[in-house]
Parts: structure tokens; sequence; C-alpha cells
């Protein structure tokens, strides 16, 4: 136990001394040093409670919801009563005032068709509604109304994926422990800790990616397109502001298109020939299989990638498409491809996302909490250590010299790890100066007891640390274990805390038991003591 | 120099005596921690309940008229807003509830906000809107239950592992002395109404943590006792073993109160209710490792026996085998 070779005792302060170093970028730029730039700088964040941030909150329109739900609606009824047998056939149909209705040319199939869009509509709430009402007036027109109840639940879900999608989106943004919550029902929080630019972060967030290929209208007259009269079952959408035809309008078929959702990567990359940036994109195989069959249906004619109502570009369509990839290009700058590339990789939003409120939080409160934070763990710092001292002599000194390392250790390693530290976190490092020395407590009394017993020097620093290593080790697994729940339940300012008492259980084995080993057994060489003053 | 030492040697003293009375005070608490909790309430934060929080500074006060805002967000309607002083003395930390149906619609909620707010703009020309925030209830339910999932998963966790490492009772030990803990700091909250949010979760979920080390290290002592005297009558030894760790217990719990008390009286405002728990939680923990988690080892029948190895039966067969062959 007590047996430090020289390689060991090399390595351990090689440890101990990177870790420490580590930490100086931090301490020097936090107490408003410089730092020279081509030195590396890991540095510990600070939460939005201590430093500030950026927090911006976005709002989805339940309209467009229902909107999407109609336009789907429509897509089903329209197939299922096409796919029936004998064909049910119907007139017009219309999407006035948020309801879908339609005629039959034959009476007599009411009770079929009922049969066929009654399976469209699903249950919605507990009450036993459905989330839509089918009415049948006049004995031939079908109505279909949206119930309250499906709405809600269709918003719910459409958040719900949101969100997952702005986690991987902010995720991709390499940011430092964000927070991203659903306020209410149509609301997403994301607090982003040190970000003093939300602009990007807006900019990121505000792009629904809603990519779109839909073959183009070519039936429709350009006077009438120049107009926004579209001929039936057919769109007008605009041009991306940036691309060449800038300005002017197109009209695409409302029907039949590719939707971008089903992509498996998406890439910033540069067009071959023009050396432009572009975006590679890759369909799963359902989504490659229709591109195929859309391309090879429709080879001469062309069709408009169109993202968020936008048209980037509407090429022809030269050849049949089967690889399951394509090629974006929309006059991008290497900056704006990777953006689109990350939020298609992340995946569409479902719903537009407005920022509603965007926010800085000032950085005045959080000083004055460190500067007390700070001064709080001096004075109990210096409190244990005196304690420590008085108490253990020689091995207290040795303990309270662990400590200090304990604490650039654990600014060290936060500061690699590129954690943040937050406000309750702050109360863990101090948690952590009075916790760390419960394993030299324990160590330094089992040998007084040893020593009560008769042991020898040696055999009772051994035993002393062998004996009290099993309790120690068992303590830290069981504060890990609740550190971790911690973390996995826990939430912005509570992670922060659970992240510094987690990686203060590591350090503080370390240096609170093998550290002070190597030194007492150091000094038990040299002194050669006869008796122990403990 | 003499070394000061905080516990003389050789200690005494017959802990387990007095183990029934102290166990039926501290069920009486626990039955007293529950009933509060029921009919006192918890004053839930805004992460809980859902709600808003205004921090508002009044720029050219020395001190917040705290009286008067209460009275003025009291007269809206929404029931009696929640007042407390922050670090600074004219600023003050305003939440006020949401009745359910406003929380629920947006626009109603906005509505709400923006009234309290001009109520005070009005009425306070100095009055400088800090910090606003809101949590919605259906985000304060997702919080509520994800930390109380948190507890539970800890606790039951932590006992299979001093199950594993120990023996079944001491896992049983382990987990009351645990549930007494949480449930006596949680009934402090009851009792005095501090405001009990997610931060206060993170505190008995570290109370948890420091508890176990006390209750380790005195189970620890027990097992190591268990097997050196093996003639032992199960609570001399148990005391025994307490009287042992004794120094160490008092050391750490004096060491960490340094360090707590130090955090409360210097360290920053918003702290305090987490710090307070923390501490208070040191208490109990250390209390409820000596009279909770020891003596229930006897009343599930610990001995000796405890922890020598028994044979398995594939010992046995092995054993059969090796005697017939």
């Amino acid at each position: 136990m007590l047996d430090f070779p020289r390689w060991k005792r090399i390595w351990l302060w090689v440890l101990t001394l990177a870790a420490v170093a580590a930490a100086i970028p931090s301490l020097v730029l936090h107490n408003g040093g410089r730092w020279p730039a081509q030195l590396p700088d890991p540095v510990v964040n600070l939460g939005l409670d201590l430093a500030g941030g950026s927090r911006i909150l976005l709002e989805a329109d339940p309209r467009q919801v229902a909107q999407q739900r109609l336009e789907t609606m429509e897509e089903g009824v329209r197939d299922a009563l096409r796919q029936a047998e004998p064909r049910i056939r119907i007139g017009e149909m219309s999407s006035a005032g948020g309801r879908l209705s339609f005629m039959l040319d034959d009476p007599s199939q009411v009770d079929a068709a009922r049969d066929l869009i009654e399976p469209l509509t699903t249950g919605a709430g507990l009450s036993g509604q459905r989330d839509w009402t089918i009415e049948v007036l006049d004995g031939t027109r079908f109505v279909l109304t949206q119930t309250q109840a499906g709405l809600a639940v269709a918003v719910d879900q459409a958040m719900d994926s949101a969100k997952d999608v702005i986690d991987r989106r902010v995720d991709a943004l390499g940011t430092r422990e964000p927070t991203i919550i659903r306020e209410g029902e149509t609301r997403i929080s994301v607090e982003v800790p040190g970000l003093d630019d939300p602009e990007a972060l807006k900019e990121l967030l505000g792009q629904t990616a809603n990519l779109e290929f839909k073959l183009v209208d070519q039936t429709a007259l350009p006077a009438d397109v120049a107009q926004g009269i579209a001929p039936p079952g057919s769109e007008i959408v605009p041009y991306a502001e940036g691309t060449d035809f800038a300005g002017t309008s197109i009209a695409v078929k409302r029907l039949g298109g590719i939707r971008g959702d089903s992509l498996t990567n998406a890439q910033q990359s540069f067009d071959p020939q023009t050396n432009e940036p572009v975006v590679n994109i890759t369909f799963d195989p359902v989504g490659g299989r229709r591109f195929a069959q859309l391309t090879s249906e429709n080879v001469g004619k062309p069709f408009a990638i169109i993202l968020d109502g936008k048209v980037l570009s509407a090429p022809n369509i030269n050849e049949p498409i089967f690889g399951g990839t394509a090629q974006i290009s929309g006059n991008f700058t290497t900056e704006t491809a990777n953006q689109l590339a990350i939020s298609l990789r992340s995946g569409a939003l479902p719903v537009d996302l407005t920022v509603i409120q965007q926010g800085t939080v000032g950085p005045e409160l959080g000083a004055d909490s460190i500067r007390k934070g700070v001064i709080a763990m001096l004075v109990g710092a210096l409190a244990v250590i005196v304690l420590m001292t008085v108490t253990y002599g020689r091995f207290g000194i040795y303990a309270n010299i662990a400590l200090v390392i304990n604490v650039l250790m654990l600014v060290g390693i936060m500061s690699l790890m590129n954690s943040t530290l937050t406000l309750p976190g702050l109360a863990g490092f101090v948690l952590t100066i009075g916790a760390a020395v419960d394993a030299n407590v324990l160590i330094y009394e089992r040998i007084r007891e040893e020593r009560k017993k008769g042991r020898r020097v040696i055999a009772a620093v051994e035993n002393g640390y062998k004996e009290a290593s099993r309790a120690i080790y068992d303590a830290n697994v069981t504060n890990f274990i609740a550190g971790v729940l911690l973390f996995l339940f826990g939430s912005g300012p509570v992670r922060g805390f659970a992240i510094v008492l987690i990686i203060g259980l590591f350090t503080s084995v370390f240096t609170g038991v093998t550290l002070t080993r190597m030194w007492v057994a150091g000094y038990l060489r040299r002194a050669r003591p006869t008796d122990l003053h403990i | 120099m003499r070394l000061l030492k905080l516990v003389p040697d050789n200690t005494n003293i017959h802990f387990l005596k007095w183990r029934i009375p102290f166990y039926v005070v501290s069920l009486l608490l626990i039955a007293a921690s529950i009933t509060l909790v029921f009919t006192k309430g918890l004053n839930l934060g805004v992460d809980f309940v859902g709600g808003q929080q205004i921090q508002v500074t009044f720029t050219e006060r020395n001190e917040a008229p705290m009286a008067e805002l209460r009275e003025r967000i009291g007269a809206l309607g929404y029931g009696e807003p929640v007042i407390q002083s922050t670090d600074a003395a004219n600023a003050v930390n305003i939440r006020y509830r949401m009745p359910p149906e406003v929380q629920d619609d947006p626009a109603a909620s906005e509505a709400m906000t923006s009234e309290v707010i001009t109520t005070i703009t009005d009425n306070f020309a100095d009055a400088r809107i800090d910090d606003l925030s809101a949590v919605s209830g259906k985000v304060s339910e997702e919080l509520f239950s994800t930390a109380m999932y948190a507890l539970l998963f800890a606790m039951i966790a932590i006992s299979i592992y001093i199950w594993v490492r120990f023996e079944w009772q001491f896992g049983v030990g382990a987990l009351f002395a645990l549930f007494h803990d949480v449930v006596l700091t949680v009934g402090m909250f009851a009792l005095f109404q501090f405001e009990f949010d997610l931060k206060i979760i993170a505190a008995i979920l570290t109370i948890i943590g420091y508890s176990l080390n006390d209750t380790i290290v005195i189970y620890d002592r027990i097992r190591e006792n268990l097997k050196k005297y093996r003639k032992m009558p199960v609570p001399e030894l148990l005391d025994l073993s307490v009287n042992e760790t004794l120094s160490r217990t008092v050391m750490t719990s004096v060491t960490l109160l340094a360090v707590l008390v130090a955090l409360l009286l210097l360290g920053p405002a918003s702290l305090f209710g987490f710090t307070a728990a923390i501490t208070l939680g040191i208490f109990v923990g250390t209390y409820s490792s000596v009279y909770m988690a020891a003596p229930i080892l006897i009343w599930l029948g610990v001995t000796s026996d405890s922890f020598v190895p028994t044979e398995s039966a594939a010992d046995r067969q092995e054993r059969v085998a090796k005697g017939e062959a």
C-alpha cells in the first residue's frame, strides 16, 4: 500500500499537474485577465444564472397545424375514394373555413363512402371523441370538421416533435448545456448560457426546414401566375430571396410531390462543376423509391425544390434518379448551406416557429452571486483547513494540500469537459470542500485506532488506508448513483450541480486517498518516525 | 503541539439503549411530517405549480415597498402573491400562481402577465422589471413527476447497491433511514412553509448521498466487527461499532457544517433555501444513521453468522461428488 516507485510518483504528479494546469485559463479569464490566443484555452462555462446568456421563446400557430391536417385529410379522402371498389366519384373538394366538404356524384354511395372515411379519423382525448366529425348534409354532401380535442392532440404531438428537432439542432451547434423546455401548449423556450449573440440561434431555430419536391405546373399561364392565380390543383410559390428568379413565382402541383422528411442524411458540400456550396441529401429507402418513381415518370419536365414555401430552384429532370441521393443548390454561402444541412439532418419542424420573446439575462445578478459564493467557499475552506490542521497535525496539512489541489482539479476537469457552472453548481463546489476531507478523516481516525491498539507506525498507516478504503469506496459509489440520477432527471441549473458533484467524487478520492497516501509514504520513508503525531 | 480531539478516546456511550424511545419519536415525527404535508401542504415554487415570477428593482428607493405591492397585486384577484426580498433591499421577487384555466390558455396568461406588470409600473414609477419567467402547468407537472421519480429511483438504486455489498437487512435499514431523512426534510418544509422547488429536490438528493456516507461507515464497521467478535451480542456490537466510528462521524459533520454555515451566512441569498435544506439534512442524516439504520439490524435478525459464507448448492454438489470419489 505504501510502496510508491518512482514511475508511479511521476505519473501521479503529471496527472495532477495536467488537471490543475487545465484550470488556469478559467481562473485567468473569469477574473478579467487575458489569455494568449495561441495557447489552448479549455474553460468552464458559466450558466445563465451566473453569466447571463440568451433565452428565446418560440411559438407555433395552432392554425397552421389545423391547415396541415386539413391537407392530409384531403389527400387521404381522395386516395380512399379513388381506390374504392367500385370507385366513388366526387365533385370538387372545398376546404374553406377549415372544413372539408365535397359532394358525391352518386348519392347511393353515401354509406360506402362513410365506411371508407371513418377509419381515417382517430380517437382524441379520454372522452371518446374523435378528431374529426363527419356529417352528411342533404344526403350527398360530406362535411368533415376538426374537433377541438383532435386539434389539441395534434398540436401537442407537433410541439413534442418540434422540441426534439430543436434539441437536435441546438446539439449540432455544439453549444453547451442548453435548456430546452416546452412552455404551455404552443411554446418552446430555449436557453443557451454564455451565448451573447442570439441571432445565429434565432436563425437556426426559426428555419422550419420543410423541404418539398413538387412538379411544376406547365399548363399555368405566365400572366395568371404573375397575378397569383393558380390553375385548379396547383398553387403559386414564390422564388426564395437571393436566387436568380427572386421576386417571381411559379405554379406547382399541390399534390403528388415528395416531402423532405424522409431523409437519412444531409451534408454541406461543393458542386464539382461550379464549385458553388450545395447540400447533398440522401433519402431513406421509401423516400428514395418515391423519388425514383417521381423522376422516372416525369423525365424532361421541371420540378421545383421548395424550402419553407420558397422555391430554391426548378431544374429539369434530365434522367431518372435512382441512387436515392440528390443535390440542392440555391445560391448558398458555405454557412447557409451548412445551416440548411444541419436543419435537414435534424428533421423539419412540424410547424413554423416564430420567436416571440428573446432576451439576454443580465450578468450583474450573477456576478454578485459568484462573488458571494466564492467568499463563502474561501471562508468555509479556511475553517476546514484550520480544523484539519489542529486535529491531525502534519497529516491534516497533507489533507489540506489535497483539498486545494482537489478544487483546482475540479475546475480543470470541468474546463476540459467544457461543462457549465451554475449557481447550485457553485454550492456543489462549497459542499465538495466540506465532504472531500471525509475520506481523510476516515483514514486518519483509523490510523489513530490502529496506533491505540499498539500497531507499529508503518502497519498502522497501512491498515488505516486499507480498512478505510472499503467504506470510502461504498460511500462514493452510492453518492455517484445519487449524482447520476440527479443529472438524468434534473434540468438546467440542477444538472450543473450534479456535474460538479460527480466530478468532485472522482477528484476527491484521487486527491484525498491516492495523493495523501503518496505523501504520507514519502514522509515515512524519509523521516522513519517511531511515533505518529496524529 | 497537542492535537485536537473532538471526541475523547474510547467512548462507550450506550446509544442503542434508547433505541425504542428514539424509534417511537422518529416514527411519530414521520407521521407528523406526512400529516403536515397533506394538511398544511408544501409552498411549491413556480417550478412545480406553474405560475409566474417577476423580479423588480425599485431604482429610486432604498427599500422595496413590500406591503403596498402585496396589496396592489392581491387586489387583482389572483390570490395572494408571494413577495420575497432579494440580495438588494430595493429589489423583490414576486411569485404568483396562475389559475389552471389561465395556464392552459396562452392568450389569457399573456393578458394576466401584462395586467400584473402594468399594475406594478403604473403604481411605482421607478420600477424596473429585471426578470420575468413563467412556467406553465403542464411543464410544472412534468418537472414535479420527474423529480419524484429521481428521488424514488435514487433511494431504490442505493438500497440495492447496499444489499449487494452487504446483506439484505442492511439494504432495508439504509432504505428506511433514507425514507426517514427525506420525509423529515420535506415535513420541515411543510412546517416552515419554505419555498419548495427543483433546487430543494437537488438538496434532498444530496442529503441522501451524505446521510448514506454515515450509514455506510457504521455498517462497514458493523460488518467488520461481526466477523471479528463472533460471540458478542448484537446490540452490544452495534454500540461498539457506533462508538468506534463516533470521532469520524463528528469530525466529518463538523467540516460539512463549517462550509454550510459559511454558505448560509455569506453565500448568495438565492441559495439560502437550498443550503438550509442540506444543513438540516446533515443533522437528520447523522441521527438516522445511528438511531434508524443501526437498530433496525437487530429487529431484522442480523447475527454474527450473516457474513459467514454459506455453502451454495453448487459447492455442496462438488463436495458430495468429491467425497464419493
